[in-house]
């Protein structure tokens, strides 16, 4: 649907993306040539088993790795070329994570976890704000030992969407929690999309979530063996596992 | 290998950042005690031999002048052993080429050859023959001081007669092992020297045929020296005896023993410092690791391993860790202990420096050290071994934290989010931060200490010298001479101002405390001399009554109002009681001061005086010198800027050789906890920091946040720091403190500066090593696994 953009509009274009790593004496295979694109307000899912290489392909995206081979540009900016400093910068001002386990600071509340976001971005929201909007208004001045795993995940959302990103990257959401609370996760997700439009990256193993994406790019074994899209949406709440 | 060892030994390896950091202060402290103690036995046992192998005696007594038939007598009181009498005089030298005043001490040696006590060992050249008169032996501190060499000769005024010496030969003496003027303050071994010359000559130069001046003896060993002593004052009272005193108040041997009590209270102080503080690292970084391998050490109960093995497993890291460092510190402190030695040789001659060891020492230092590292850690090895195996499968419960009570007060909304990371990891773990800052602490203190030494130094000898003390010279005659003789002086051209003393050698009895001293007779209203008090604030001595030293009030038991017995050793003896009126601030030597007239009434003579002080035209200094050499009135003279000099020369090497110590030990103190800290912290914190990196802080962003904490509890260290250090002196000032000299708590701005700096030196150096590890952290990883 979105083919036609102007190419500064996508928001990722991959082309020919390999990654070899080495771990100890072997050497991993993890992209064999990757292509694919991201457009503005898109929700995408990737689906794949462990080892398919869909992780390596989000950590490249969001300025975690580098790639072996291949380029991935963003908005028109070359990432495969950026260097660690602008890697940083990319990642400070632009992207916004969502991680399995959720990667909350212990020490800091439910709202001071998203200002340690909020504090060094540009032109941030509240940090109120983005907490109202994955619904967890109640439990600001609560430390993360205080909440319940959903409820992390929640504030790892509010974390990555309050900078207001141009991309929300997230890596298995749902991997920890149960379908109830994953559901909830989901549907912050997916509000977020909705409401801000921000271009959203999920990972996941689980086959069920894309239902609720735009578009599914299965991957395996560092292919991407198939892209559907998804003529109607689910919406979150009508998806369970 | 058993699998288990292999673990050991691999655990070992990654961690050998902070298993080094650890020994480092653990050989420090192992190093340092094996130094003092070593040094000390080194210093102890060669004492002995030399006093064995050479005779020093045990009883020393100066006399005006006794018939040598009194030496029978003397030999017959019960318990003495050998009796050597001797004939010894202080003289004015003239060395060429060397203008500044030189005293010399002339001792002789028997006609019929070799002392029989207190004997010589001979450098080079040989013994005097008793045949000539102008030959002598010298002492080898004088020697090497102005590079005298066998054959060259000086000038001496002996008994008022110029007379040329030659030398034949550089000796040692046990005693003289410290070779110190009896009333300086340091030894000078350019200004003073020992000369030893034939009986004969010296006894027809001082008219003492037949006589004697000076006795030394030895009593056998289960005799009762102090009983000795009072039939010996008996005996020889009447002949001008000054009173005779034992071996425990010879000058060189007083200020060695006191020396050797400095360092054994050194080696007390410092290495305990060093132990606790290696034990609390170990126990910090076993807690760690024990936490870190909670899951292995359930997998290793679950195959079957006991609580025991368990235990046992984690207690060897320990042992090894600290053997290492007990290992390196010995052969460091053997290494410390010769150079320490050889700085004490500079000053304490000996004819050869036997270096000792014990093994109960190095078998100390490694016992206790192995003891305390495990007594550190036994909480946290035990918790290891005692752990269930299901209950350590399971992670850790989250951490807990709330606001800190900074975030209470209005300062909390300029915290930003990573300084609240800080402080509440702070106040997480009080007992880790307090005890991490104390750590820190300590090194700030340990340098204090070596800082504070030098200020107290200088302290001292402003208020001895400069403060106190206004003349140029101190000139002495060679006995009691009428007051006249100071108008004399001033007629000298070039003399400015002359004001006579009297000095007069007494004993002080309060109840049963007594001490030997001497009083100083003051011109009223002196423009030279000095009363200070306790502020360091001059007074004019009272017409009547004693000044004390103010340390005389603990020596004496005595205070303001109370009557002095004063028993007088000069002349007819007399024995007085004075009225104290008060007391003088000095830090060297116990005396007492009163009005010179007063003081001459006491011993019922005219207007005597000892000597005089003297202000002189700088440009005719050199001139003074010479006639001053020439009068055969004059004794010898003290010029105070030399004495001012060197005593800074003579500390300097000592003060050199401990501040260098004192440097390497709060250094890796310093180095060692906030190293260790650091590593912890990153270890604890590298999932939050490599989230925070994620999420677009930069290397620097969180560098602050685990150096911030470490830097925060260093900065809060130094006050701490200085607090236990200025504890910590006074305690070594109590210590030290003895009528010889005290020690004033004084440190001055830039020690502490000094000290803070090299804490922060030491703690930026560790940040940079760990701020390495921080730049290479794995962002990719982390987000794979649960904490």
């Amino acid at each position: 649907m979105n083919t036609m953009a102007n190419r500064d509009d996508i928001v990722f274009q991959v082309r020919g993306l390999t990654k070899v790593y080495r771990m100890g004496e072997v050497e991993v295979h993890a992209l064999r040539g990757v292509d694919m694109e991201l457009y503005p307000g898109e929700l995408v899912v990737l689906l794949g088993p462990s080892g398919s290489g869909k992780s390596t392909l989000l950590n490249i995206l969001g300025g975690l790795d580098t790639a072996s081979d291949g380029h991935v540009s963003y908005r028109g900016k070359d990432l495969t070329r950026a260097n660690e400093k602008e890697l940083t910068e990319y990642r400070r001002y632009h992207v916004g994570f969502v991680f399995q386990f959720y990667n909350l600071i212990p020490s800091l509340t439910a709202l001071e976890n998203v200002a340690v976001v909020t504090e060094i971005a540009v032109s941030p929201m509240d940090p109120g704000d983005a907490l109202a909007l994955v619904g967890l208004s109640t439990r600001l001045d609560h430390f993360p030992s205080q909440l319940s795993g959903g409820e992390q995940q929640r504030v790892a959302i509010a974390r990555a969407i309050s900078k207001n990103p141009s991309v929300l990257l997230c890596d298995e959401p749902t991997g920890a929690l149960d379908s109830e609370t994953g559901v909830m996760v989901l549907e912050a997700l997916d509000n977020v999309n909705r409401t801000l439009g921000t271009a959203t990256a999920i990972i996941t193993h689980n086959a069920d979530i894309a239902g609720m994406a735009d578009r599914v790019v299965h991957l395996s074994n560092g292919h991407i063996t198939d892209v559907s899209q998804n003529e109607v949406k689910k919406s979150p709440r009508d998806i369970t596992w | 290998m058993k699998a288990l060892n292999r673990k050991l030994l691999r655990d070992l390896w990654s961690l050998k950042g902070q298993a080094f950091a650890i020994t480092l202060v653990v050989m420090t402290g192992v190093a340092t005690f094996i130094m003092f103690i070593s040094t000390m036995d080194s210093l102890n046992l060669t004492r002995q031999k030399y006093y064995r192998d050479f005779n020093f005696s045990d009883v020393f007594v100066n006399l005006k002048r006794a018939p040598e038939s009194l030496k029978s007598r003397i030999a017959e009181i019960p318990g003495v052993n050998v009796v050597e009498t001797r004939v010894s005089a202080e003289v004015k030298l003239d060395i060429p080429g060397f203008s500044e005043p030189v005293i010399g001490k002339l001792v002789s040696i028997p006609d019929n050859g070799k002392p029989l006590l207190n004997g010589l060992y001979i450098r080079k050249g040989r013994l005097v023959d008793p045949a000539k008169d102008n030959e002598v032996v010298i002492s080898e501190t004088f020697a090497s001081a102005h590079d005298f060499r066998i054959g060259d000769s000086f000038g001496a005024i002996i008994n008022g007669r110029w007379k040329t010496l030659r030398i034949v030969g550089v000796a040692l003496s046990p005693e003289f092992v410290l070779q110190m003027r009896p009333d300086a303050v340091s030894p000078d071994f350019k200004r003073y020297g020992v000369l030893w010359m034939a009986r004969d000559a010296l006894s027809q130069a001082y008219d003492m045929d037949g006589a004697f001046n000076d006795v030394v003896l030895t009593v056998s060993p289960h005799a009762d020296v102090d009983e000795v002593i009072t039939r010996l004052d008996n005996l020889l009272d009447r002949y001008g005896s000054l009173g005779a005193y034992a071996r425990e108040d010879q000058l060189s041997h007083r200020i060695m023993t006191d020396e050797f009590r400095q360092l054994k209270r050194s080696a007390e102080i410092f290495p305990t410092i060093f132990i606790a503080v290696s034990a609390f690292l170990l126990n910090v970084v076993i807690s760690r690791i024990v936490s870190t391998q909670r899951e292995q050490i359930a997998a290793l109960k679950a195959f079957g391993y006991s609580n025991f093995q368990v235990g046992v497993h984690y207690a060897q890291l320990v042992i090894l860790i600290t053997l290492v460092g007990v290992v390196i510190g010995t052969g460091l402190g053997i290494w410390m202990g010769k150079a320490l030695g050889n700085v004490y040789m500079s000053v304490y001659r000996f004819p050869f420096l036997i270096y000792r060891l014990r093994f109960i020492v190095a078998g100390s230092a490694a016992l206790i050290t192995l003891a305390s590292a495990l007594l550190g850690t036994i909480h946290a090895v035990w918790k290891a071994a005692s752990q269930p195996p299901a209950e350590a499968l399971r992670p850790e419960p989250p951490a807990r934290y709330r606001k800190s009570l900074i975030e209470n007060t209005p300062l909390a909304r300029f915290l930003t989010q990573p300084t609240k990371i800080i402080v509440r990891n702070i106040e997480r773990k009080p007992l880790r931060s307090f005890f991490t800052a104390l750590g820190i602490a300590t090194a700030c203190a340990t340098m204090l200490t070596s800082g504070f030494f030098q200020d107290a130094v200088k302290y001292i000898v402003n208020v001895q010298f400069v403060f106190s003390q206004k003349e140029d010279l101190s000139v002495s005659f060679t006995e009691p001479t009428s007051g006249r003789a100071v108008y004399d002086l001033m007629g000298v051209r070039g003399v400015r101002y002359a004001e006579g003393y009297r000095v007069v050698p007494v004993r002080f009895r309060n109840g049963n405390r007594t001490y030997k001293t001497v009083i100083t007779g003051i011109e009223s209203g002196s423009r030279l001399r000095h009363i200070l008090d306790v502020n360091l604030k001059a007074h004019p001595v009272p017409a009547e009554g004693i000044i004390l030293t103010d340390y005389f009030r603990e020596v004496l038991d005595i205070k303001t109002g109370d009557m002095l017995t004063v028993e007088i050793l000069e002349g007819s003896k007399p024995i007085r009681r004075v009225p104290v009126v008060g007391f003088v601030q000095q830090y060297i030597g116990l005396v007492g001061y009163m009005d010179r007239k007063s003081l001459n009434r006491m011993m019922q003579e005219g207007s005597a005086v000892s000597g005089a002080y003297v202000t002189v035209d700088p440009m005719s200094m050199d001139r003074l010198y010479r006639e001053f050499i020439e009068m055969p009135r004059v004794a010898g003279t003290v010029v105070r800027r030399d004495e001012v000099k060197n005593f800074y020369e003579t500390q300097a090497r000592a003060m050199l050789f401990f501040t260098f110590i004192a440097m390497l030990m709060s250094g890796a103190i310093a180095f060692g906890v906030v190293y260790n800290s650091m590593r912890i912290a990153l270890s604890e914190r590298s999932r939050e920091l490599s989230s925070l990196r994620v999420l677009g802080y930069t290397r620097g962003e969180i560098s602050y946040i685990l150096l911030g904490e470490l830097g925060l509890l260093t900065l809060a260290a130094i006050p701490l720091g200085f607090a236990m250090g200025k504890g910590l002196c006074i305690y070594i000032a109590r210590a030290l403190g003895s009528d010889l000299f005290r020690v004033p708590v004084v440190i001055e701005p830039g020690t502490y500066s000094l000290a803070a700096t090299v804490v922060l030196v030491s703690a930026v150096f560790s940040s940079l090593v760990v701020r390495r590890r921080l730049d290479r952290l794995n962002l990719v990883e982390v987000l794979k696994t649960k904490e």
